[in-house]
């Protein structure tokens, strides 16, 4: 495998866990939400530096570049990231409306008694 | 049932200042008996005040949520104000409220739980686009070959519901388009639903929400939520207190 390949995804994988990990100490990423980003980080970094764990994988799958097998990788994780994402907002969405909904009823409530006194 | 049954009548309404005075007007002239809250679903205009000035309960929602979500929080203030039945009119005068005694009478029976006022039952005098009516073909064929049962316009609004429809609801309804969902719904949890055959009237003013883009959109949408829903578990649970 290219050596200049090599470094650039050890140090962009590294640059990432970093970049993760920032971002959770300045309380930006919610711990439960980050979790599967530090996976992914550390399962980059892992096929950057370990070569020949790279090249079996890579071998497995049937990819005779290599660092071809760390891009299938990278897909697959961004994959996984959306299907979590979609997740997340689906479940905002329908706290968002239910919460609309009870706000309005309890406004309307709130006016009725204003109205009485 | 007995004669002092509480009944409400709800309208979503989104930008409807110019059709509520008609239809209040006339649902006031031809169901004294009811109450009327109007759903304003983040309207632009002045829909609010109009209702408000017309002495109708209004429950403003902060942000336009969709008619699925206004019609729920119909259910949700009917629940919460403990009404028997309840009736869902459109803001746009489509509706005829001439039609609601027809409408609510399988339930005051206690024949039914759910009514449709159907336009395709007999002849009546109202013509539909014809994408739409395209639409509405096919997915009442779907509805049909689901439930077993005929359901002939699966996405007219004029409803009628039971308390115990109300309360199932008021947790479970579709967001959208959710008329033809909502039978599914209704009808796989074991709800007694029928149609009967109403009148209903062209759009007095605006227009209609659905446009012929928009009905591919609908037509995916309801066809996709409709199929999922048949590998759902059955959501009725126990009544939860309140």
């Amino acid at each position: 495998m290219e050596i200049r390949v090599q470094i650039i995804s050890v140090i962009a994988s590294l640059g990432l866990i970093f970049f993760i990990f920032e971002l959770i100490r300045k309380r930006k990423f919610l711990e439960k939400y980050s979790i599967l980003w530090i996976f992914s980080g550390i399962v980059l970094f892992v096929l950057a530096i370990w070569r020949s764990l790279l090249e079996k994988l890579a071998w497995v799958l049937g990819i005779e570049y290599a660092p071809s097998a760390l891009f299938l990788v990278f897909i697959f994780l961004g994959i996984l990231m959306f299907l979590h994402f979609t997740m997340v907002i689906s479940r905002l969405t329908t706290q968002n409306k239910r919460l609309g909904q009870e706000i309005a009823l309890l406004k309307h409530e709130l006016e009725k008694y204003k109205k009485q006194s | 049932m007995n004669q002092n049954t509480r009944n409400l009548i709800i309208i979503p309404a989104l930008n409807e200042e110019k059709n509520l005075p008609i239809v209040v007007n006339s649902i006031r002239e031809s169901c004294p008996d009811f109450h009327i809250v109007v759903i304003d679903d983040g309207s632009t205009d002045n829909t609010k005040a109009v209702a408000e000035r017309l002495g109708c309960d209004v429950v403003s929602l902060p942000f336009n949520l969709g008619i699925g979500a206004a019609v729920q929080t119909g259910f949700l203030f009917a629940k919460e104000h403990g009404y028997d039945i309840a009736v869902q009119v459109d803001a746009d005068g489509q509706h005829l409220p001439e039609e609601i005694g027809k409408l609510i009478e399988p339930i005051r029976k206690d024949e039914l739980d759910v009514v449709i006022g159907s336009r395709y039952v007999t002849t009546t005098n109202y013509d539909t686009p014809f994408f739409r009516r395209l639409g509405m073909i096919i997915l009442s064929a779907v509805n049909s070959l689901i439930l077993g049962k005929k359901v002939t316009d699966t996405t007219s609004g004029f409803r009628a519901y039971n308390r115990k429809a109300i309360h199932f609801l008021a947790e479970n309804y579709p967001d959208d388009y959710p008329e033809p969902e909502a039978i599914v719904l209704l009808a796989r949890n074991g709800f007694r639903i029928g149609e009967v055959a109403v009148s209903m009237r062209k759009r007095v003013t605006g227009s209609s929400s659905i446009t012929p883009v928009r009905s591919i959109y609908y037509m995916i949408k309801v066809l996709l939520a409709i199929f999922v829903d048949i590998f759902r578990k059955k959501e009725i649970r126990e009544e939860h207190g309140n």
